[in-house]
């Protein structure tokens, strides 16, 4: 508590402090979100056409689950590196690192690929392969919810290959590894962000489907 | 040339490129979509390239925040390379003015920056409100059309919840450090961050006018905010911006609170401004994030075409194909989640105002000090659970009705105990009546308009005839000039002697109260009372048959002597007593820590520890002492730079 002397002790606790603060705050945005969705949705949700990955007509179930399972097992390669570097050992926590971010962008791919189903057609960019931004609210919710946290999730995934650079260059140790930490808790966080979004979209509530499209 | 060095001229230059790049790279994207570079046809001007507008002002944004360097330093710590953190200005050799005008990581120089801009935009925002007057003065005017005169209401309304706002983060972020023995915030650059996010903000607030403007008042409600001209848009990323500078600030009050008091300084020996700051910074940390969701669902309805406020014809439940189901209720749930408890973010540091100022000037101790520290977390915390008194006839479920109504008339309690506490203190003390008193006087007498207005909306029966009348306005105006703007004026004076080490005009400043003060009586319950004449509020003009001609001029009359009346304070704190006799230390014989220093401020504050060894509002009791200084440290250990 002294008002003069500021070692890295000090420093990282007001810093841990200054991040669960961060994410109380982030988790009033998310609540907004779960909050619309409740109160647009009801007890419903919407039931989509199945995706056709070549000749395999797969559930649209299908790929969220599988992302949903990609990003849970990034949470623990990134336990994995943060325990490393606590530990001084820097070449598992580089490759952890790097598998994490990895893990990440499959997740990022998911969404925007298959979930939300950019594809070329005939050269032009064509969006919606289930459902669209602008089909009612059943669109606007899933874009929204789905996008602010992919947001968060590219924004982590950045951190990731930030933090490898510096690690690779020599940055942190077993003493000091703010960074490491930080740039964890915020992956775990974001992960458990979307262990709330993932139901709220896709499981919870009658499905219901669009009339003809 | 140094004018081009300086931070704030390389910032709008950034904002200027980021702004063209943002533009030029939604329209080359779309023509690489083969789309055609406009928008929308039919329409000409920015309506036509409305979401390259969007992306504009977000770069623009962007590039203010890399030109001015708020974010050097992290950009540099990305790549691995060290800065370290030391006092002092930035750039060695430049003058200190020069300082003012460019990242800076000092709390005194971001606190003053939050300060002057404050002033500056409560003169916009004034200025506006002065325009629109002169309409309503009389009835049947119409010299301002009517999409300007909305624009102008929108626009003066969130004008200065934005000056408010700075002007609340002026308060805390100057006076949290001094007052628990501190000598900088937690997270410096995060500080200086939070503070020039404002400026890109408030630039987006004010060109919005000039882009077609937009009609939806302050509030932004769809579905008309859905339809309105592309202004609305710059609205909303202005407040957006501003709303991020309030998240990112309080964490830092809230850190630097929790983690940075001198030894001795027990949470209830804190002083109670403390207090005021850290309840208030809760509330600007969880709720902001409300409002910048419900804009941004609006932005993106409007551009991208998602629905969440758009009924589309569809009856909720019954969707039997996905169009519409969007409902325009949700949004003001959301976006009175933040702007409800808003309303304690302008009052709260101001009522600590108050009670930190009285017992210095009655020279008596603060009446039931707990009790009021414990009253502005409680006003905080009950602050959450009453937004939808706003929508009483909103059309929302009926039976949300009589639990906001009671939860409403539930936050008079802990409001009471500050008005008790407040009267308390005066009873029986030997009141000096110098300005910044004078000032907390002011804001007591206004601030109880405001708060006898307020049941009558709590209460359903009386707030359908209520609602959307100038009656809500004069309420609003009340408790918004006696929670902030009264005590605000009175930290000015308070803190002017401490800050520059100069007093202010003693004169000046009791004309600028005794002109102030009865013209804002005036002002309020004019309002009021056209208000319960059938006066109702966003309208440009109103007929002669409500026969209310009399009243509409003295409110118009009283705001102009209110205007006077801060070009008064203007002139005095910025221009006539800049060379005026030295204060001293402590003027005030105020017993807080900020005050037992050299006036002007060394640039750390405290060269040696206080420690402090007593109550903080002990005056007039003998003996008493509040802080003892150790012995002078030699050296500092250097901040390693972390944020
Ligand atoms: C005694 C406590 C208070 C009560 C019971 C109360 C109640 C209300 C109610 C019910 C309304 C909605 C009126 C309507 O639109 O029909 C309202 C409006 C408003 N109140 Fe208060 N209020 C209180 C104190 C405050 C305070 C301390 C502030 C601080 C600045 C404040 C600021 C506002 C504002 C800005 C509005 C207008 C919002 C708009 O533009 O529609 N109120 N108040
Ligand atoms: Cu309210």
């Amino acid at each position: 508590m002294s008002a003069i002397a500021d070692s890295y002790q000090d420093l990282t606790r007001r810093n841990r402090m200054g991040m669960w603060l961060f994410f109380l705050s982030e988790a009033f945005l998310f609540g907004g979100l779960l909050v619309a969705r409740f109160f647009l949705w009801g007890n419903t949700r919407p039931s989509m056409e199945p995706t056709m990955i070549g000749p395999l007509a797969v559930s649209y179930q299908i790929i969220p689950l599988l992302i949903t399972v990609v990003l849970l097992l990034s949470s623990f390669s990134m336990n994995r590196a943060e325990t490393a570097i606590a530990h001084d050992d820097r070449p598992t926590f580089l490759r952890f690192t790097l598998l994490t971010a990895l893990l990440g962008t499959l997740f990022l791919l998911g969404v925007l690929v298959f979930e939300w189903g950019w594809r070329m057609e005939e050269g032009n960019f064509v969006l919606g392969r289930h459902i669209s931004p602008t089909d009612g609210v059943y669109g606007a919710v899933i874009y929204g919810m789905t996008g602010m946290h992919a947001l968060h999730v590219l924004s982590g995934v950045i951190m990731l290959l930030l933090l490898w650079n510096l690690g690779r260059k020599g940055h942190f140790s077993a003493r000091e590894h703010w960074g490491v930490e930080a740039t964890a808790i915020y992956w775990h966080y974001v992960d458990l962000v979307w262990v709330f979004f993932y139901p709220a979209i896709y499981l919870i509530g009658v499905g219901v489907h669009a009339a003809a499209h | 040339m140094r004018i081009l060095r300086l931070g704030l001229v390389q910032g709008l230059f950034g904002g200027l490129v980021g702004w063209v790049m943002g533009f030029s790279l939604v329209v080359a994207m779309r023509l690489l979509l083969g789309l055609p570079a406009a928008w929308k046809t039919g329409v000409s001007g920015p309506a036509a390239y409305e979401p390259a507008m969007v992306v504009a002002a977000i770069f623009f944004a962007i590039g203010f925040m890399v030109g001015v360097g708020s974010m050097t330093d992290w950009l540099k710590w990305a790549v691995g390379i060290k800065t370290p953190f030391h006092h002092g200005a930035r750039i060695p050799g430049s003058p200190e003015w020069t300082r003012y005008f460019s990242v800076d990581y000092s709390h005194k120089v971001i606190g003053v920056q939050y300060g002057v801009t404050g002033i500056l935009v409560l003169g916009v925002g004034g200025t506006l409100a002065m325009l629109f007057r002169l309409q309503l003065a009389q009835p049947e005017m119409k010299f301002i059309a009517a999409d300007v005169f909305n624009t102008m209401i929108s626009a003066h309304g969130m004008i200065m919840i934005g000056s408010i706002l700075l002007g609340v983060g002026a308060m805390s972020n100057y006076l949290v450090p001094l007052m628990i023995g501190a000598n900088d915030m937690a997270f410096p650059r995060l500080n200086a961050f939070a503070y020039w996010i404002n400026v890109p903000g408030a630039l987006l607030l004010m060109i919005a006018m000039f882009i077609g403007g937009w009609n939806t008042g302050w509030t932004g409600y769809p579905p008309l905010s859905a339809q309105a001209p592309v202004g609305v848009q710059y609205f909303f990323l202005g407040v957006f911006f501003i709303g991020l500078s309030s998240i990112l600030g309080s964490v830092n009050i809230i850190v630097t609170t929790l983690t940075m008091r001198s030894p001795g300084m027990s949470l209830f020996r804190m002083p109670i401004f403390v207090w005021a700051a850290f309840a208030t910074a809760i509330i600007q940390l969880t709720a902001t994030q409300l409002i910048g969701l419900s804009f941004l669902m609006v932005l993106t309805q409007r551009i991208l075409g998602m629905g969440f406020f758009d009924p589309g014809g569809v009856v909720w439940y019954e969707v039997d194909k996905w169009v519409g189901g969007g409902n325009p209720i949700l949004f003001q749930h959301l976006f009175w989640f933040y702007s409800h408890p808003a309303v304690y973010v302008f009052i709260l540091p101001g009522l600590g105002i108050i009670s930190e100022l009285l017992p210095v000037f009655a020279r008596k101790p603060l009446f039931g000090y707990k009790w009021v520290a414990m009253s502005s977390m409680a006003i905080a915390l009950v602050g959450f659970l009453v937004w939808a008194h706003h929508m009483f006839v909103s059309g929302m479920s009926n039976f949300l009705r009589a639990p906001f109504m009671m939860s409403t008339l539930l936050v008079a309690v802990p409001t009471g105990v500050k008005f008790f506490s407040w009267l308390g203190t005066l009873w029986g003390g030997r009141i000096e009546y110098k300005t910044p008193m004078l000032f907390s006087l002011g804001a007591i007498s206004v601030f109880l308009i405001g708060g006898l207005t307020g049941p009558p909306l709590g209460t359903v029966t009386t707030d359908m005839n209520l609602h959307d009348t100038y009656y809500v306005v004069g309420h609003f105006h009340a408790t918004m000039f006696g929670g902030f703007v009264f005590p605000f004026f009175a930290a000015l004076y308070y803190w002017y002697p401490k800050a520059t080490g100069r007093m202010y005009n003693e004169a000046l400043g009791k004309l600028h109260f005794w002109l102030m003060t009865p013209a804002f009586w005036v002002m309020s319950l004019g309002q009021i009372f056209v208000g319960m004449h059938g006066m109702r509020r966003r309208i440009a003009t109103y007929e002669v048959g409500l026969d209310i001609g009399t009243a509409q001029m003295m409110v118009t009359i009283a705001g102009f002597v209110i205007f006077l009346s801060v070009l008064v304070m203007v002139l005095n704190l910025f221009v006539l007593s800049w060379r005026a006799r030295h204060a001293g230390a402590n003027p005030w014989r105020s017993r807080g820590l900020e005050w037992q220093i050299p006036s002007p401020m060394p640039e750390m504050s405290y060269a040696s520890l206080p420690v402090v060894v007593g109550e903080p509002y002990d005056y007039g009791k003998p003996g008493s002492t509040y802080v003892q200084f150790a012995a002078p440290t030699l050296a500092h250990a250097p901040l390693a730079g972390g944020d």
